[in-house]
């Protein structure tokens, strides 16, 4: 079978989410949020989730899985979410809060004055 | 391409798990991407959100006729700052359209540079309008290329720029100077909330109240 070739149309997109531009209402993924495999890829699952779960070995932001699969972030977060309802990678979302946790601004300013 | 940039592909340890943004600002040709090369470990990568205007409540949609998206692209770069803390850069034009996505990328972010070119300080203008609009906490940061050098407050004065809101100059192909300029912002954010926790008793946010009184009309 022959597969769509990365500068297609954007019909393209369409089929890679069938119909779906973007993830529900409720989607959880931030740019930033890290995605870890939590599965092996299968035979006959969709190349992109195959190439999501390869990348997610290690924990990987949303972004660069977009940068990677050369895709609309609005798009990734749909494959995202199905792989999530599966099962088959888990997320752990950024601590965010109205107001930073100055714990943790001290910890980024540690991790900046080291560089 | 600095021998310090590894490959893109270089992972993450396996307990990190907070990832944190900062967004650099500024207009074409400004810097953006040299900066978050120069303090990314991973060549800065680039990608794109696109936001279908069909049912969205909003805007000026009939100015743009015929026109059913809006797409962005932006660069990024990574910095592991310890076993678990990410810092995500985002190098984002700051131009209009840029604007209506910034919820749907940016919210959450710890905070902004603007970065600018002394030789068109203008194109900053609307970067600051709209972040002060996000109440986003940002830095000024001027991008020396080897222009005259203009006096801080010729550039506050130009910026029309709040007294608290720090300015420096930097060279973005300097690792040392982008690093200054992200510890300048992240004190300046840290500076920020710890003094809107001492003072919320009394007069909060007071200051932001008057910048909103200011007449900015041709940014609306």
């Amino acid at each position: 079978m022959s597969r769509p070739g990365r500068d297609d149309a954007p019909d393209r997109l369409y089929t890679l989410t069938q119909g779906r531009t973007r993830p529900g209402p409720d989607s959880p993924f931030d740019l930033v949020t890290l995605v870890v495999a939590e599965s092996d890829a299968r035979p006959g699952m969709q190349s992109e989730h195959v190439a999501i779960l390869k990348m997610t070995e290690r924990p990987t932001a949303v972004v660069e899985v977009a940068a990677e699969l050369r895709l609309p972030v609005s798009i990734t977060k749909v494959l995202l979410s199905d792989l999530l309802a599966a099962g088959r990678v888990s997320a752990r979302h950024p601590y965010t809060a109205a107001v930073p946790d100055p714990d943790i601004l001290e910890q980024v300013l540690v991790g900046l004055r080291n560089l | 391409m600095d021998s310090a940039i590894s490959d893109a592909r270089t992972p993450l340890g396996a307990s990190a798990d907070n990832g944190l943004k900062i967004v650099v600002v500024g207009g074409f040709g400004v810097g953006k991407t040299t900066l978050v090369r120069s303090v990314s470990e991973i060549r800065p990568l680039n990608t794109e959100e696109t936001m279908t205007r069909a049912g969205e409540a909003v805007d000026d949609i009939s100015e743009v006729s015929g026109k059913t998206a809006t797409t962005v692209a932006f660069d990024f770069g990574r910095i592991t700052l310890d076993a678990r803390n990410v810092l995500y850069l985002f190098g984002a034009p700051g131009q209009e359209r840029f604007w209506f996505l910034w919820d749907r990328l940016f919210s959450g972010t710890l905070g902004a540079v603007v970065l600018v070119d002394t030789r068109r300080i203008d194109d900053s203008w609307y970067a600051i309008d709209r972040l002060e609009h996000h109440g986003t906490p940002f830095i000024v940061a001027c991008n020396d290329f080897g222009g005259p050098a203009f006096a801080h407050s010729d550039i506050r004065e130009a910026l029309d720029l709040d007294p608290h809101v720090p300015l420096l100059d930097c060279d973005a192909r300097s690792r040392a100077s982008s690093k200054q300029v992200l510890i300048t912002l992240v004190q300046h954010i840290k500076d920020q909330y710890t003094g809107q926790d001492r003072s919320a008793d009394r007069a909060p946010r007071a200051d932001r109240a008057t910048q909103a009184d200011l007449p900015r009309q041709e940014f609306v």
